[in-house]
């Protein structure tokens, strides 16, 4: 459905992104994950023709991009990062008038308005303005609005930025709706959480490449340790120090919180024993080690 | 449907969203030609019996109808647009679809110069209902307003692409439009200025503007039409080809 081959994209003198390949196969959920900055939108951006990469090949929905990426897009959703919902228009009014310019007939998108907003679960808020909608409102509005023209790909750029949990839950159950009709998505992330429970596949990006990819499973499963102890309180240092970096197969300290990545954490659980002020907490890897791991821990703003 | 015309669905967005001010849109469009025609075009007139071989009403008044063009075309092309660019994303919106910069830039261009025909068109009216029109050849004016309205819109939009805020505009308007509105022929004749002043005012796209459409409503010979014309046509097309160039650049 996408196929991507040696993406460069420079803007002035920094590149963006540096050498990205990956292919999206039809019904499947691609994620992007990476730090602010990575790359991740502007590969997106790419993929939609909306920015003119410097070198590379990208197929999507077999045209070729950007040369054709107009007619691609035709049978693409799009949801941005930050919502660019229509404030002159009422909630009826922005579907209907995005399905306009697709160039559907008006009989068509009406046709189709009714279903969408009900996907939304914005029925009761059709008439209402932008404005009176919430975030997680808003979202899903503009998920609905992707699906004006029956799209077969949907890009989604960080879908869930911003929205409270249950409004999260409710897009990640819209997603997978979706899915289960067989679409195919592809979004960025830098929620663990999320990629986990969506995407089949997964890639790390980190400066404009990608360092890693597989699906979410075997990404735990071949970069971290199984186990990971977490121990945090007065005097974590000390016992860091004396025990931690001997007995885990991988430890850090950030702040005061001891990260220990361990394949048998018994020896090193016996040694806090003897620590009752310090607090633990045993927990199995997950994705959010697997990036911590491979893109570090410092701030990237 | 042919790819060309793609810009009419941004129009159409447009017309929608002022549709839903209609009333106070017709209103300021009617009211406020008519209340300067009657306090200047009454009041100094009554002074000023013969201007540029006119009555003064006649004279203001067709100058006025391209003065309401260029403000009208040039405010929607400006503020309008450039919160369409900015604060609402509404033109990064339109991309997600199969529409391209140059539809949203032309749909833009084409949309501000016919908000301009309308002012005009009020303008036109108020006058015919004054007395002030000789004959239906007064309607060629239509094509002159939306002409006018091409040239100015497509100024306005290189503007918009290059601004930062809206503060912008007030330098625009106060160092550009301000000084044309009063060199250009709108109020007084062009001619009782210094020579060096008239040969700028005589390069301004809002003289050329003027001429056309003074000639035209009132049933006037033209010197130079072809020209004026083709002054008009220039500015127009240019303004929109460096603005959709300025736009893709910005939104890439």
């Amino acid at each position: 459905m996408l196929t991507v081959h040696g993406l460069h994209k420079k803007f002035g003198a920094l590149e963006v992104v540096r050498g990205v390949s990956f292919e999206v196969g039809a019904g499947e959920c691609y994620g992007l994950l990476g730090p602010n900055g990575a790359g991740k939108t502007t590969t997106l951006r790419c993929c939609l023709g909306l920015t003119t990469p410097d070198a590379g090949e990208i197929t999507l929905d077999s045209l070729p991009v950007p040369a054709r990426a107009r007619e691609a897009r035709a049978h693409v959703g799009v949801v941005p990062q930050f919502d660019n919902l229509d404030p002159d228009f009422t909630v009826r009014e922005n579907l209907r008038m995005f399905g306009r310019y697709f160039g559907l007939a008006r009989e068509q998108v009406a046709a189709r308005v009714p279903y969408l907003l009900d996907y939304a679960g914005l029925a009761d808020k059709a008439d209402a303005p932008i404005d009176a909608l919430s975030g997680g409102m808003k979202r899903r509005l503009t998920i609905a609005r992707a699906l004006v023209n029956d799209p077969r790909v949907l890009f989604l750029d960080e879908p869930t930025t911003g929205l409270d949990p249950q409004a999260r839950h409710l897009v990640w159950e819209r997603l997978k709706r979706l899915l289960g009709e067989g679409r195919t998505i592809i979004l960025t992330t830098h929620f663990m959480d999320e990629a986990q429970r969506l995407c089949d596949r997964v890639a790390i990006m980190d400066r404009g490449a990608f360092i890693a990819e597989a699906s979410p499973h075997a990404l735990i499963e071949r970069e971290i340790e199984p186990v990971v102890i977490e121990v945090y309180g007065d005097g974590v240092a000390a016992w860091f120090e004396a025990h931690a970096r001997r007995l885990a197969t991988r430890a850090e300290l950030s702040g005061d919180t001891a990260f220990c990545y361990c394949r048998d954490p018994d020896a090193l659980l016996a040694t806090l024993a003897d620590h009752p002020d310090l607090r633990v907490l045993r927990r199995s890897a997950n994705l959010e080690d697997v990036f911590l791991k491979l893109t570090g821990r410092d701030l990237r703003d | 449907m042919t790819d060309a015309l793609r810009f009419r669905h941004v129009v159409y967005r447009n017309y929608r969203v002022w549709r839903k001010l209609l009333a106070a849109s017709l209103v300021g469009n009617l009211l406020d030609p008519l209340f300067w025609l009657v306090g200047l075009g009454f009041g100094l007139g009554s002074l000023l019996p013969v201007v540029g071989g006119l009555p003064y009403l006649e004279f203001l008044g067709s100058g006025m109808i391209c003065y309401g063009v260029m403000y009208s075309a040039s405010f929607e092309a400006l503020w309008s647009a450039f919160a369409r660019l900015k604060q609402q994303r509404t033109w990064e919106g339109i991309l997600h679809a199969p529409m391209t910069v140059t539809d949203i830039v032309v749909g833009e261009w084409v949309w501000a110069a016919l908000k301009g025909t309308l002012s005009g068109v009020a303008i036109l009216t108020v006058m015919a209902a004054l007395g002030l029109v000789h004959g239906a050849a007064a309607l060629w004016a239509l094509p002159v307003m939306l002409l006018t309205g091409l040239a100015f819109a497509g100024i306005a939009l290189v503007i918009t692409a290059l601004a930062k805020s809206y503060d912008h505009f007030v330098y625009y308007f106060t160092l550009f439009i301000t000084p044309m509105m009063l060199v250009s022929g709108v109020f007084f004749p062009t001619a009782q200025l210094p020579p060096a002043v008239q040969l700028v005012a005589h390069v301004l796209p809002l003289s050329h503007a003027t001429q056309l459409a003074r000639g035209l409503v009132l049933g006037r010979p033209i010197d130079g039409a072809v020209g004026h014309i083709a002054a008009l046509m220039l500015i127009a097309v240019t303004g929109v080809t460096v603005a959709r160039a300025l736009v893709a650049r910005r939104l890439r």
